[in-house]
């Protein structure tokens, strides 16, 4: 019914057996040039030490302020969040809605699952809840956009410093350190080790042999 | 046939229904339901709302001497200067190219699916992930709409308002989101002969 190592290139559909890969190395799709997989080494530990850093940096990213502003003996300053309660006032609750989504909640559920993943996967056979939260993982990826707006931030810091004295806050920093910290997350896991040892959902259809040296071979 | 959640390749029972994968439970097809519907509704839904997000201001500018609306092609001309004009740049390529290239990109690519092109589906499946890789950036301008109205507020002086073309904008940067995800780049290479593929 179903074997492990066999793979279908998400991209054309070519039907394919992974060759063992040397620790760092990656195998792509002879026909479409997609990466099939890629040898990482640690991935379990280094998503884990990651998920928690990034973790750390979104909490304080999202609580302290991100641009001040000092104009005709005024100041003023925003976070994160309220930027998006900014438009849901002034009547533009989809963009509003959206802001919230892709700054806030994306990388909050990005951030959250992963760790979850990486602490579920730490056992030999990690749990069908594992794969359950796994499966979103993609998702929250797409949608969570904090290096598009930290470059968005960016911009319009530049443009309002034009009228005003712009102050950039703790927060700024934070958002920066935590694109790099998020890449480096998303880069060193590796989804096909935990789909490999996951408990499957059709105990019947299982395979009775351990995949591990399987899907290596 | 490949998991789309978990890529366990597994033979269908034989029959009527292609069943759930057995190893993390997600429903099966061969290929994306309606993937090609799908793309081309969400696609014409962003090109309709590609129109007021250009003709319409996203931001409003009031001072004492009166205000003023900016839509996004304003926004990168008024930036245009002898020190902003990187900044315009960014603009520009992230609010005006990229989204029309997306439109244009997968509208030709599902032309070519419908049409069964077998040429180049090398260069065809490049260019889908191309468009896969870029399309948040054109987020840009909505984060620096967001911010400077929830900076600029130093009424009576200044103070800068979100304006309605800002949620038809939004709109065309997640319809099109939306729309490289219904498409199943599989499809590409469904035209070619078996033969010619595993070459």
């Amino acid at each position: 019914m179903a074997d492990p190592s066999l793979i279908a290139c998400p991209h054309c559909d070519l039907l394919q057996r992974l060759p063992a890969l040397p620790a760092g190395g990656s195998a792509r799709c002879p026909r479409c040039d997609r990466e099939l997989a890629r040898a990482r080494p640690d991935a379990a530990t280094r998503s884990l030490a990651l998920s928690l850093a990034a973790a750390c940096l979104f909490v304080v990213a999202n609580a302290v302020p991100m641009l001040g502003l000092r104009a005709a003996g005024r100041d003023a300053s925003t976070t994160v969040i309220g930027g998006a309660i900014h438009l849901w006032t002034h009547d533009e609750r989809m963009v509003a809605a959206l802001v919230l989504c892709t700054a806030v909640l994306a990388p909050g559920a990005q951030i959250a699952l992963m760790l979850a993943v990486a602490l579920g996967a730490r056992a030999a056979r990690p749990a069908a809840w594992v794969g359950a939260l796994l499966r979103h993982q993609p998702a929250a990826r797409t949608w969570s956009m904090i290096e598009v707006m930290l470059l968005g931030v960016l911009v319009a810091l530049i443009k309002i410093a034009d009228y005003a004295n712009v102050i950039p806050g703790t927060a700024l920093f934070v958002l920066a350190g935590l694109v790099f910290v998020l890449a480096a997350m998303q880069a060193s896991f590796d989804a096909r080790d935990v789909w490999a040892r996951v408990v499957w959902a059709d105990a019947a259809a299982e395979p009775a042999a351990d995949l591990g040296p399987e899907l290596a071979s | 046939m490949s998991c789309p959640a978990c890529a366990l390749v597994s033979r269908p029972p034989r029959g009527a229904d292609a069943g759930r994968c057995p190893r993390c439970d997600e429903p099966l097809a061969f290929r994306a339901a309606n993937s090609i519907q799908r793309t081309w509704a969400f696609l014409i839904a962003a090109a309709i709302c590609y129109v007021p997000a250009n003709l319409l201001p996203v931001l409003t500018t009031t001072t004492p001497q009166g205000s003023e609306s900016d839509t996004i092609l304003q926004g990168v001309v008024l930036l245009w200067s002898p020190t902003g004009w990187p900044l315009s740049l960014i603009v520009l390529v992230a609010s005006i190219m990229i989204p029309s290239a997306k439109i244009l990109a997968l509208a030709y690519l599902l032309l070519s699916v419908q049409r069964g092109w077998v040429a180049n589906p090398g260069s065809r499946t490049r260019a889908y992930r191309i468009v896969e890789l870029i399309g948040r950036w054109s987020m840009v301008d909505v984060f620096v709409d967001t911010f400077t109205a929830a900076l600029v507020q130093l009424k009576p002086l200044m103070a800068v308002e979100p304006a309605p073309g800002l949620a038809f904008f939004a709109a065309v940067v997640v319809l099109t989101m939306l729309a490289v995800e219904a498409f199943d780049p599989r499809l590409i290479w469904d035209a070619i002969p078996a033969e010619e593929r595993h070459a």
